[in-house]
């Protein structure tokens, strides 16, 4: 059997006096190497599904849940959180609400202790995951006197340091600029390249499509669309009739190409078909 | 007439001697939109935090109308210039959704008749009509963005900030916030953004105040700011996707004005046809 980085089956879960379920029904699997883009409305579930992944649900979320999560040939639901560390690491949405710590380098620390890092290991790997993110220097700062923005790039680098397998993401640039949000990219870019895989869940799409293998569209807690991201935009329609865009150059490219097969979903792709259209 | 909303060499130093601003110098008039621009830690928030007093200027002065911001309160300030946070739980703290609405109201002492009238405008505006009893914090994270500033926009401030309004906002939040902004506009108020959302900047078409380093990098129509590169390099910035497009199809005659999607649509047309009556030409 060909070894999965997640493989879902089947997803349901319903929290606890909930009326309807948030996720209904999803099933999706994701290569070693590759990066996940998760997009939809807010409300769609995108959260709830980062923590089932994480095994957050249900293992510290009550609530009902139903099929099969797998993430790095560990099933979710079998095993507690603590034997699943090295397995699949979660940024959250909010980053004040993972920072703990007195110091950045504390913050770092933290998770390392817990996994039983050598000191000298650990010195090694907080400087570089500080240095990934753009905070070296910052190492004897409170957490909360932090900007939003290196917060949040804080947050990633605590998560980094573990090294878990599968680097999980919810909405890890909403308050960085664009050089911040590239430098977030590129650090899943550069681990997709040391073979991790990657999992994001984005409201920008432009960057979503550059840096993405595969997307996946949730709506009111249901999976409407899983494919590589030409597959996803050149339905364009069927996005907008869920309240999603596309990427610039691909809704430009849907009103004037005849050829809906043709469409571009990056710039550089952009630039050279309408060159073409252009030049015929 | 001077305009309403005045920055006259503001310079701002923070304790710990970190110059956050540097000599600033802006005018903004009624029913302007106006984006403030800038990498993290350039001084944007700097800079609005004096709007409504929440910062005084270590030189310099602001102007709001007639008020010196340097003499008078936030609490006074703040009947003439709302802010709207960017992480909406530093705003909300009453237990529902309609205190929170009703509290600046009170604040600046209006009567009961008045507040009542406001707090059902903007809830029908934000469309909030079946959370009024919620507690904010059991509000998804749209819903709280939009109580922020519905509880701002219900003092009726000339001056409207918005810190990061469209952050962690999906497509179909972004479009109502924008269709706020251009509202207020149409009113004579004067909306100032702080974005890193050049979607958004685009849309709008409005002017764009460049700041980095604490310094006014640029200040301008939006379209025109956005064709200097050597700048927005400097202030580490990208300009909207189709822009970017349009100035790599230039040697087809492409104009490089574009701002949105649908000028590029637009745009392509226009350049397709020209083409197009070319060859009927020569043929």
């Amino acid at each position: 059997m060909e070894n999965k980085a997640i493989k879902v089956e089947n997803l349901t879960f319903r929290y606890p006096d909930a009326e309807s379920d948030t996720l209904k029904n999803i099933s999706f699997e994701l290569d070693y190497g590759e990066v996940l883009g998760i997009i939809g409305p807010n409300g769609a579930g995108k959260t709830t599904l980062a923590m089932a992944l994480k095994g957050l649900i249900p293992h510290t979320v009550d609530g009902e849940i139903q099929g099969k999560i797998i993430v790095d040939g560990k099933d979710v639901l079998k095993h507690d959180i603590s034997e699943q560390v090295l397995n699949s690491g979660l940024v959250f949405q909010d980053p004040e609400g993972q920072l703990s710590q007195m110091s950045v380098e504390e913050e770092v620390a933290f998770g390392l202790g817990n996994i039983g890092v050598p000191r000298a290991e650990m010195v090694k790997r907080i400087e570089k995951a500080l240095q990934t993110v753009g905070l070296a220097g910052f190492e004897k700062r409170s957490p909360l006197a932090l900007s939003g923005g290196q917060q949040q790039r804080l947050a990633i680098a605590s998560v980094m340091a573990m090294e878990p397998s599968i680097m999980m993401m919810d909405e890890p640039t909403t308050m960085l600029d664009p050089v911040g949000k590239n430098e977030v990219f590129k650090v899943l870019k550069s681990l997709k390249e040391k073979g991790m895989t990657g999992v994001i869940i984005e409201h920008e799409i432009e960057r979503l499509t550059m840096y993405c293998d595969k997307i996946l569209v949730l709506h009111e807690g249901e999976s409407i669309l899983f494919g590589t991201p030409k597959e996803i935009f050149s339905d364009l329609m069927l996005l907008k009739k869920f309240k999603l865009r596309g990427p610039q150059v691909t809704e430009v490219a849907y009103e004037v190409f005849n050829d809906k097969e043709q469409i571009p979903v990056v710039l550089d792709e952009a630039v050279q078909s309408f060159s073409k259209e252009l030049k015929a | 007439m001077s305009a309403f909303l005045r920055v006259e060499n503001l310079t701002h130093i923070y304790p710990g001697k970190i110059k956050a601003l540097e000599s600033i110098n802006l005018e903004i008039g009624e029913g302007e939109v106006v984006a403030v621009l800038g990498r993290n830690g350039s001084g944007k928030t700097t800079l609005v935090k004096h709007f409504n007093g929440l910062l005084k200027p270590t030189k310099g002065n602001v102007w709001i109308g007639d008020m010196n911001a340097k003499k008078h309160s936030v609490a006074k300030l703040s009947a003439k210039v709302g802010y709207v946070f960017q992480n909406s739980n530093h705003q909300t703290f009453l237990p529902s959704v309609e205190q929170e609405l009703r509290y600046g109201c009170e604040n600046i002492g209006l009567d009961e008749e008045t507040i009542q009238e406001r707090v059902e405008r903007v809830t029908e505006l934000f469309q909030l009509e079946d959370i009024l009893e919620t507690n904010p914090f059991d509000l998804n994270s749209t819903q709280r963005k939009e109580v922020g500033m519905a509880s701002i926009l219900a003092i009726e401030p000339k001056v409207i900030v918005l810190d990061e309004p469209t952050t962690g906002q999906d497509h179909a939040g972004s479009e109502r916030i924008k269709e706020v902004i251009t509202m207020l506009k149409e009113q004579g108020h004067i909306v100032i953004l702080v974005t890193h959302d050049m979607q958004l900047v685009g849309e709008l078409d409005c002017r764009v105040v460049v700041i980095s380093n604490g310094k006014k990098l640029a200040d301008g129509a939006a379209r025109e700011v956005f064709k200097d590169k050597a700048m927005l390099k400097e202030a580490s910035l990208e300009p909207p996707q189709v822009m970017t497009l349009a100035e790599q199809l230039t040697s087809f005659g492409v104009n490089d004005h574009v701002l949105t999607v649908e000028e590029m649509i637009k745009e392509y047309k226009r350049v397709k046809k020209l083409d197009i009556n070319k060859q009927l030409q020569t043929s």
